[in-house]
C-alpha cells in the first residue's frame, strides 16, 4: 500500500465532499441575484450552506455520495498497481476521517459494508492517456440526482432537434427532484454504455466552460436557455434557474442508433482532482 | 424579522401559515424516513411527536463517548412518503412536515383535515441544517434500522428557512407550479420543433 496515494486521495475526497468549487459557487452567486421569493430563498440557503461546510470542514450534503473516480493514466505511469489499491482504501479512510455517509448497499442481501466500498464501488473509469503520471478526478455522486438519469435511445431521424426536445423534457419533468439548480452532463452516441458514461464524464467540466466545437456549444447553450425557460427553477419552486449548466459529449454514433445519456447532477456538484507523479508525489489539481 | 415558531406546534399555529410563508423551528424535531414511517404505523409511536415538526431526513452522525452529533442533515425527497403520511399524520399529529420536492394530494387532503404543513427545506443544505441542530436528545430504533432510516430526536435553534409549499387550505404551490410549467413546455416544444 502507498500511503501517499492513500493520503492524497483521502484529502482530495475531503475537499470534493465539504468545499464546493469556485466555478459551481460563482455560478450559484449569479443564479442567487437574478432570482427574487422563493427561488431567492433557496438560493441564499444554498450559499449560506456552502459557507457553513467549507467553514467547518463539514460534508455540503448529507448525501455524500457514491465514489466515483475518473483515472487518467499515463501509459508510462509506474504506480498502477499501487493506485488501484489506493482508490479503494482512501474510500474506506474517508469515510472515517471526512466522515461520509456509509452510501453502499449490497442489492441482494441489503447488507451494508459501512465503509463506501462494494461491488464495482468505488465506480471507476480508466483512461490511458500518454504520460508517465496519473491524474485522478474524484466525483461523490448524489442518489437523489443519479435517480433522475436517463437514457434515451432515439431513432436517428429525430436528429438534433429530436435530441434537444428529448433532454429538454426529460430535465424538467423530474422537477425538484434532483435538487436543481442541476447541471446536466449529456453524452450523444456510442452506443447505450457509451452515452451514458460520456454524460457523466461531462460532469466533470467547470460550469460555465463550452465544448470546443461550436456547433456542439451552441447546443449547450440553447438546452440550458429552454430548460430554464420551463419556469421550473431553484428546487422546483419556480424561478428563472433550473439548470447552470449543460455540458455535452459526444461520440460517433452506429448509423442505425441515435443513443442520448442524460446525467443529472445537484447543485453540490462536487469535485476534486489529484495529480501523481511517476515519484508518487500527489498534488492538487482542483 | 423572521418568523419563528416554538415547539410543540399548535394546530391554530399552522391553521394560520398560508403557501409561500417563510418560518423557522426552534424547539424539539425528529427525522423519519420510509421504513420509520412503517415502524411507528406498525408499532406505534417511540415517543409523543404530537404538534412536533417531522424531518424527512438521513443524517451523517458521529458518536463521541456517549454523545451522537449531527454532521449533515438536508431533507431527503418527500414524495417517497407518500404511502404512509396520509395515516401518519391522523395518528401522529405531528402539525409541520420538513422535506424536499412536495407530496401528493392524499396527503394535501391530510393537511386540511389534521390541520399541519408541508415545508420545504434546501436540498442538499446538509450542513446549514446541522449548524440549527443544538443537541442530538436521542434515537430511536437504531439497530434494527440503521443510521440514515432511525429516528433521531433533534434539539433545534431557528432551523430553516421553512417555506410553507403545501397549506392547510387546500393550496399547494407544487401544483400550481407543474400547471404553469405545463403552459411554458408547449410554448418550447412549439419553439424546438419549428
Amino acid at each position: 500500500m502507498n500511503a501517499a496515494i492513500v493520503e492524497g486521495l483521502t484529502k482530495a475526497i475531503g475537499r470534493a465532499a465539504t468545499d464546493l468549487p469556485n466555478d459551481v459557487v460563482r455560478a450559484l452567486e449569479a443564479a442567487r441575484d437574478r432570482e427574487e421569493g422563493p427561488a431567492r430563498v433557496q438560493l441564499e440557503a444554498i450559499l449560506k450552506n456552502v459557507e457553513v461546510a467549507r467553514d467547518g470542514a463539514v460534508p455540503i450534503c448529507q448525501d455524500t455520495g457514491t465514489l466515483t473516480y475518473f483515472v487518467k493514466f499515463g501509459v508510462r505511469f509506474p504506480l498502477l498497481g499501487e493506485l488501484m489499491e489506493a482508490l479503494t482504501e482512501a474510500a474506506r479512510a474517508g469515510t472515517e476521517a471526512v466522515p461520509l455517509r456509509p452510501n453502499t448497499v449490497h442489492p441482494f442481501t441489503g447488507a451494508n459494508p459501512g465503509d463506501n466500498t462494494g461491488a464495482h464501488i468505488p465506480a471507476v473509469t480508466w483512461e490511458p492517456v500518454d504520460g508517465d503520471a496519473a491524474e485522478v478526478y474524484v466525483l461523490p455522486k448524489g442518489g437523489g440526482s443519479e435517480n433522475c438519469s436517463a437514457l434515451k435511445m432515439l431513432t436517428p431521424g429525430a436528429g438534433l432537434k429530436g435530441i434537444t426536445e428529448a433532454v429538454v423534457e426529460h430535465v424538467v419533468s423530474r422537477e425538484g427532484k434532483p435538487c436543481p439548480p442541476t447541471v446536466i452532463g449529456v453524452g450523444i452516441g456510442g452506443g447505450a454504455d457509451v452515452a451514458m458514461k460520456l454524460g457523466k464524464r461531462a460532469l466533470l467540466r467547470s460550469v460555465g466552460s463550452r465544448h470546443p466545437e461550436p456547433k456542439v456549444a451552441e447546443m449547450e447553450e440553447r438546452l440550458e436557455t429552454l430548460i430554464n425557460a420551463s419556469g421550473m427553477g431553484p428546487m422546483g419552486l419556480g424561478g428563472k434557474t433550473t439548470v447552470l449548466a449543460v455540458h455535452i459529449e459526444y461520440a460517433h454514433r452506429h448509423p442505425a442508433s441515435l443513443p442520448v445519456g442524460i446525467a443529472v447532477q445537484c447543485w453540490a456538484d462536487r469535485r476534486a482532482a489529484v495529480r501523481i507523479g511517476a515519484d508518487g508525489q500527489v498534488s492538487h489539481l482542483g | 424579522m423572521d418568523k419563528v415558531l416554538n415547539t410543540p406546534i399548535s394546530e391554530n399555529d399552522v391553521r394560520q401559515l398560508h403557501a409561500g410563508d417563510v418560518f423557522y423551528v426552534t424547539g424539539q424535531i425528529f427525522t423519519a424516513r420510509d421504513e420509520a414511517h412503517q415502524m411507528m404505523l406498525e408499532h406505534g409511536e417511540p415517543f409523543p411527536v404530537e404538534g412536533l415538526p417531522l424531518f424527512h431526513c438521513g443524517p451523517v452522525v458521529r458518536k463521541s463517548g456517549d454523545q451522537w452529533e449531527l454532521l449533515a442533515g438536508g431533507p431527503t425527497t418527500s414524495v417517497r412518503m407518500e404511502q404512509f403520511e396520509a395515516d401518519f399524520l391522523k395518528r401522529f399529529r405531528s402539525r409541520v412536515i420538513i422535506g424536499k420536492g412536495g407530496m401528493g394530494e392524499k396527503t394535501l387532503a391530510a393537511l386540511s383535515e389534521v390541520g399541519a404543513v408541508y415545508t420545504h427545506f434546501t436540498g442538499g443544505a446538509g450542513a446549514l441544517a446541522a449548524q440549527a441542530v443544538t443537541k442530538v436528545e436521542g434515537v430511536h430504533w437504531l439497530e434494527e434500522l440503521g443510521i440514515p432510516e432511525a429516528v433521531w430526536v433533534l434539539q433545534v435553534e431557528r432551523f430553516g428557512p421553512l417555506v410553507v409549499t403545501m397549506d392547510a387550505h387546500g393550496r399547494s404551490l407544487h401544483a400550481e407550479l407543474a400547471a404553469e410549467v405545463a403552459e411554458n413546455m408547449k410554448r418550447i416544444k412549439a419553439q424546438i420543433v419549428g
